[in-house]
């Protein structure tokens, strides 16, 4: 019975099959965390329960927006990468130095009228995350260095050059946590009225707006994807493969340092030690999930800062908060797994 | 220097080879079957903490490295399924056992978390061969993982270049198709060398844990499993070569230790950050594609094999 | 050919569908030992399939296969060794990294643990002395010609004692002369008992050297016949079927073009083509396009000069070549696949960059132009794989079409695509060509060879070009739209384009060119008008013969 049983390769997806695929994934990817949280001595409906409790709730859901923001800025670096095949994995580095331009700018850069200064700290920011970018972006484009070996090299140097920062020349004074002090209240995004949401989530969308816009109507989104596609008839129809892998890959640094921008100006107001915490890698698995669309990014986004923050709340009941990436690195593997039944379909062979 | 300098370079060195050099093998032999397994580094973090984890509650080495091999064997199974059988895009298989290594590690590991085995692989002497001066004590003083890397560098490279099995591995990630028809089964043989690579990282990870640093902590190979990545792309998938890759880095990140003594003043980071310098600009110059430099990749790396594509 | 005996081999009521593609539809097939026997038909007949079905790589979805009276299932390539049933694939299976011994050896089965080199190059000589096979068993398999790999893959086979050995177009790669040997040696082991299957698609070579043919078309055999008994007709019309035969007349009678007689002798072939070479400029004389002279078409467009390059992986590819094309004149390159005819393409093209030499369009010196500067001064170019470079197969139809204008100003304003625009332009372009495309917005991987080879040659003649460089370009087209490809190209030698002419095959170089340069390995070994050779010289020079450029 089973021998008769094979896979053949699909002819088109429909559209209800590729959102419904990723979803029952994501839901079997729960239920193996489930059997690991049992297997650890927690019941997992009790923990589930508690973190759905957590996200529904309006201070949920606000907090889950301002845990979402970076991670909807690294999930739109990540897949504008991909988007041209360059597997960017240097977010959380290009998070880190964007950070760490912006609030040098803003604490030791000139005074300047409150909408200029958070302009060009939004400028700086995306300057330090493009030039962190640029020494791997420079290396692969000019002679082909693998860009992911490059990158993921470069996190672990900008984290310690943040660090250094953090413990020395501009931590905060008479305080024991390494962070720096925060910038001056008049440079701060305001809030979106009384909602308690920062306005740099309209930043954020906007940019998804553009990189959406850019990838579907512009001549320069068009060669993305030709090259994307095939390098080869890039390089036929007069394209500079090498100038477009060095520009993407700036810009994606520039977006994910963008992520440092929204902290200094939007949510914290100033940078801690190792402030990115692996967004860069859950950006990775947003960008993948959210089928590298710039929209579904920001809705994938939201959903991972939910599951981080209620990530925080279960610790309370003993559950520890790395159970926030265990259920990232399943549903990553589980998704991958299902791509494959996106591809074939299991059909009886014809005797 | 002074011979207790160099003694003290030297096997930092050869225990820091070790903790890259058995992933960069197991991936080198994996690549060579035309398989990327860019999730090394999470692989790594489960060896180390599941290796950890049985030496903490257990109190027993050969069972904490049984444990860690079969973790290993069971990632690289899921590794192969995916890749292998699925088809699915190296690279982003890859990202999801990074994601999912250092995820579930950091999960289970918690308990273990700063909390002392007492318990590690201690070094043991060779009689006679530990007395020759400087090289006795920095090589021949070391614990039992590093004795057996010892072995599986000239091992691995019999296997590759003088046996019948290693002229099949050569084959296999250059022309899986000619393999097929020559009656080999191309999946078989994949899911076998990609699981033992993974075998290979998972011990990588219980070196680091239970012979290099004693401890768990979150995340914390640090990058070693992306250097072993960039190990096998500039030794030219060469396990000899890799080798010498491997205690040039142990080097550098241990002189950047004793040079911290004499130039306090340099803040530590500089000095924490050198071997991925290394890395990087070690990367460039040996796998730029400078003037007409062919790669030395093999040609079907990263491409699924299927057979019934047209 | 033995008729008494039982077949060796038969293939019963053989189906294989690929998707929505049926490549195989009830296939009967006999193969008796001590035969050649050869498998006719176009490509995309479903021959390399039903032999990929025989040697286990693809699985039947319906019929029987026999094997010396017993039914088998092969189930994979290991089981049709285990039979004594082998392929030489069109693409050698070789591992360029391995030596030619290695690479044998990776075949048979003596399953020693370590490897005995001296052992292994021993038989190995001893296997290529009895077939006159000639090889060097410790060189590199990258190191070899295309003929010695393909030895390789012969002695393969017979080292794993291969009775029924299947070659998959064994001459494509070769010279006539060395196709020639090539045949001799499969005569040789066909006399020691075994059975030789030969996939082709040139009939000449078929009835000279095969003992029995049959014929596929889409996927069904058409026809089965002895030798002896075949004739150009009978398997024209076995290949192509009966439908295009008249229409093919017709454009004969109405458009005296010398590329469209059906080519049977090469030697006759060549001697109406020297009688008939005033003709040849009749239609362009017509529209004043050419000045009345055959050898001066118009004035010279393109020029290259002592130009080297290299391939892909860094060795020279091509050695001092210099030739020019004129202004309305097909200028057709000669050789056997693999001697440079790809980088030489690319070079012109502006898609290679040359290591020496000069080129000058018009006067204008490219040499170092990018390929952007190449598409602004007009060059065209049909690269050898069309679907891989030439086009991006999971685009669509409309975005393919402005592959290269898409910066131009009907298509875009300030960066914006112009949708519209684009969609009225392909729209034009799928009329004007006739191109089926199924649907402006679906990938045009989808799309058939020969739909695929217009829209290529709809986006490249569009902008009138200067130069039109094309590779192979009705390779694997089925004769409607080769000859559609053909007229293209005509019209715009015509027109007053400069036309490069990549072929290999001889017949359609003498029908088409007015020129034909040979390239082999790497260097240009004589150009000669069409109406001073035949195809023994060019045939020679081809394989390497130097001779007096007059």
């Amino acid at each position: 019975m089973i021998r008769n049983l094979r896979f053949r390769k699909r002819d088109s997806v429909s559209m209800a099959r590729r959102i419904l695929t990723p979803v029952i994934f994501v839901l079997l990817a729960f239920v193996f965390c489930g059997f690991l949280l049992a297997a650890v001595g927690s019941n997992p409906l009790a923990v589930y329960a508690r973190m759905m409790k957590t996200v529904c709730s309006y201070s949920g859901l606000t907090r889950s927006i301002e845990a979402g923001i970076p991670l909807m800025l690294t999930g739109l670096a990540v897949s504008f990468g991909y988007r041209m095949n360059l597997n960017n994995i240097g977010a959380d580095g290009q998070y880190a130095l964007g950070s760490l331009f912006c609030i040098g700018f803003a604490l030791y850069g000139p005074v300047m009228p409150a909408p200029l200064k958070i302009l060009c700290m939004f400028l700086v920011s995306m300057l330090g995350g493009a030039l962190a970018a640029l020494i791997a972006a420079f290396p692969k484009a000019k002679w082909g260095v693998n860009e992911t070996i490059l990158t993921m090299m470069l996190n672990y140097i900008f984290l310690y050059v943040m660090d250094f920062l953090m413990y020395g020349p501009w931590k905060e004074r008479n305080q024991m946590v390494a962070q720096t002090r925060a910038i001056r209240e008049k440079y701060w995004l305001p809030d979106l009225g009384s909602s308690g949401i920062n306005s740099v989530l309209l930043v954020v969308i906007a940019i998804a707006v553009l990189l959406y816009f850019f990838h579907t109507r512009t001549t320069w989104g068009f060669e993305m994807e030709v090259i994307r596609q095939s390098p080869r008839a890039a390089q036929y129809a007069g394209m500079s493969v090498a100038k477009a892998t060095l520009l993407v890959l700036c810009a994606s640094g520039a977006i994910a340092g963008l992520a440092g921008f929204a902290q200094v100006a939007g949510i914290i107001h100033r940078v801690q030690a190792n402030l990115p915490n692996g967004a860069g890698y859950t950006g990775i698995v947003i960008a993948f999930l959210a089928g590298l669309n710039p929209l579904v990014v920001l809705l994938v986004g939201f959903l991972f800062g939910a599951l981080q923050i209620s990530a925080v709340a279960v610790q309370l009941i003993g559950v520890p908060s790395q159970v926030a990436t265990m259920i990232q690195g399943t549903i990553m593997l589980f998704v991958v797994a299902g791509e494959f039944f996106n591809r074939y379909e299991l059909v009886g062979r014809k005797k | 220097m002074s011979t207790t300098l160099l003694i003290s370079i030297i096997s930092t060195a050869v225990v820091y080879a070790a903790t890259v050099l058995y992933a960069a093998v197991g991936e080198i032999f994996s690549q060579r079957a035309g398989i990327m397994n860019l999730g090394l580094e999470g692989i790594m973090l489960m060896g180390a903490v599941s290796g950890y984890m049985v030496a903490v509650y257990r109190q027993n080495l050969v069972l904490a490295m049984l444990v860690v091999i079969l973790v290993g064997a069971a990632l690289g199974l899921v590794f192969s399924f995916l890749t292998v059988t699925m088809q699915a895009d190296q690279t982003v298989s890859g990202m999801a056992m990074l994601t999912f290594g250092t995820g579930l590690s950091g999960f289970l590991g918690k308990g273990v978390s700063g909390v002392n085995a007492n318990l590690a692989f201690e070094p043991i002497a060779i009689p006679v061969l530990s007395r020759i001066p400087v090289l006795g004590p920095s090589l021949f003083d070391q614990n039992i993982l590093v004795y057996l890397m010892y072995l599986i560098i000239p091992l691995s490279m019999i296997y590759l270049y003088k046996t019948r099995a290693g002229m099949i591995l050569r084959a296999l990630g250059e022309n899986p198709a000619a393999l097929d028809s020559a009656g080999y089964n191309v999946f078989a043989l994949r899911y076998a060398y990609v699981t033992f690579g993974s075998i290979m990282t998972a011990v990588s990870g219980a070196v680091v844990s239970l012979a290099y640093t004693n401890f768990w902590s979150d995340g914390m190979t640090s990058g070693k499993g992306w250097i072993a990545v960039a190990l096998v792309v500039f030794s030219a998938w060469n396990p000899l070569t890799a080798t010498f890759g491997a205690l040039l880095f142990g080097a550098i990140s241990i002189i950047g230790i004793d040079v911290q003594t004499v130039f306090p003043q340099v803040p530590s980071q500089v000095f924490s950050a050198l071997p991925y310098v290394a890395t990087i600009i070690a990367l460039i110059f040996t796998t730029g594609n400078f003037r007409g430099r062919r790669s030395a990749a093999p040609a079907a790396l990263t491409i699924p094999y299927d057979r019934e594509k047209r | 050919m033995k008729k008494e005996m039982d077949p060796v081999l038969q293939m019963k009521h053989i189906t294989k569908t690929f998707g929505s593609v049926t490549a195989n539809r009830d296939v009967d097939l006999s193969v008796y030992s001590g035969e050649i026997h050869a498998l006719l038909g176009e490509n995309g007949a479903g021959k390399s399939t039903l032999m990929n079905i025989l040697t286990g790589i693809y699985r039947p979805d319906g019929g029987e296969i026999w094997y010396k009276g017993q039914k088998r299932d092969i189930h994979s390539p290991k089981d049709a060794v285990a039979l004594g049933i082998g392929m030489v694939h069109q693409h050698f299976r070789l591992i360029p990294t391995l030596t030619v011994a290695e690479n044998v050896y990776l075949y048979s089965g003596k399953k020693s643990f370590f490897l005995n080199r001296d052992k292994m190059e021993k038989e190995i000589r001893e296997c290529s002395g009895q077939y006159n096979l000639q090889v060097t068993p410790e060189a590199y398999v990258w190191q070899l010609s295309v003929g010695e790999q393909q030895r390789v893959e012969i002695i393969k086979l017979l080292h794993q004692g291969a009775e029924v050995l299947i070659l998959d177009e064994p001459s494509a790669v070769l010279t006539p002369q060395e196709a020639q040997s090539m045949f001799d040696t499969l005569r040789k082991m066909a006399d020691s008992g075994k059975a030789v299957i030969v996939i082709s698609h040139k009939m000449n070579e078929v009835m000279k050297n095969a003992d029995r043919i049959t014929v596929l078309k889409n996927g069904r055999v058409e026809d089965t016949m002895p030798a002896s008994e075949a004739d150009v007709e009978r398997l024209t019309r076995g290949i192509v079927g009966v439908r295009t035969l008249p229409e093919q007349e017709r454009e004969q009678n109405s458009e005296p073009e010398p590329g469209q007689r059906p080519v049977q002798d090469p030697e006759q072939e060549a001697q109406r083509e020297s009688v008939q070479g005033g003709q040849q400029t009749s239609p362009a004389a017509a529209e004043g396009a050419a000045q009345g002279q055959k050898s001066v078409c118009g004035e010279e467009v393109f020029f290259m000069e002592a130009v080297s390059a290299k391939n892909d992986r860094g060795l020279p590819a091509l050695k001092q070549i210099t030739l020019s094309v004129r202004a309305g004149e097909i200028f057709g390159i000669a050789g056997v696949a693999g001697n440079g005819q790809r980088e030489l393409s690319e070079v012109i093209a502006g898609l290679r960059p040359l290591t020496e030499g000069k080129i000058l369009l018009s006067g204008k010196d490219l040499s170092k132009a990018s390929m952007k500067q190449h598409i602004q001064e007009g060059i065209a170019f049909i690269p050898e794989d069309r679907l891989q470079t030439g086009l991006v197969p999971g685009m669509s139809f409309t975005e393919n079409i402005i592959l290269k204008s898409y910066e131009s100003d009907r298509c875009s304003r300030r960066g914006i695509l112009q949708k519209q625009n684009m969609r009225d332009d392909a729209e034009a372009y799928a009329g004007q060509f006739d191109i089926r495309h199924g649907g402006l917005d679906l990938p045009v991987g989808l799309m058939s060879g020969g739909n695929q080879q217009k829209l290529l040659f709809a986006r490249e003649v569009s902008g009138d070009p200067r130069l039109i460089v094309a590779a192979y370009p009705v390779r694997g087209l089925d004769i409607g739209a080769a000859e559609s490809i053909r007229k293209i190209l005509r019209q715009q030698s015509r027109r007053g384009a400069a036309v490069v002419f990549i072929s290999e095959e001889l017949e359609e170089i003498f029908a088409m060119c007015d020129r034909v340069g040979v390239l082999c390995d790497g260097e240009l070994m004589g150009i000669r008008a069409i109406e001073e050779t035949d195809f023994q010289e060019i045939g020679r020079m081809m394989s390497g013969e130097r001779e007096e450029t007059k």
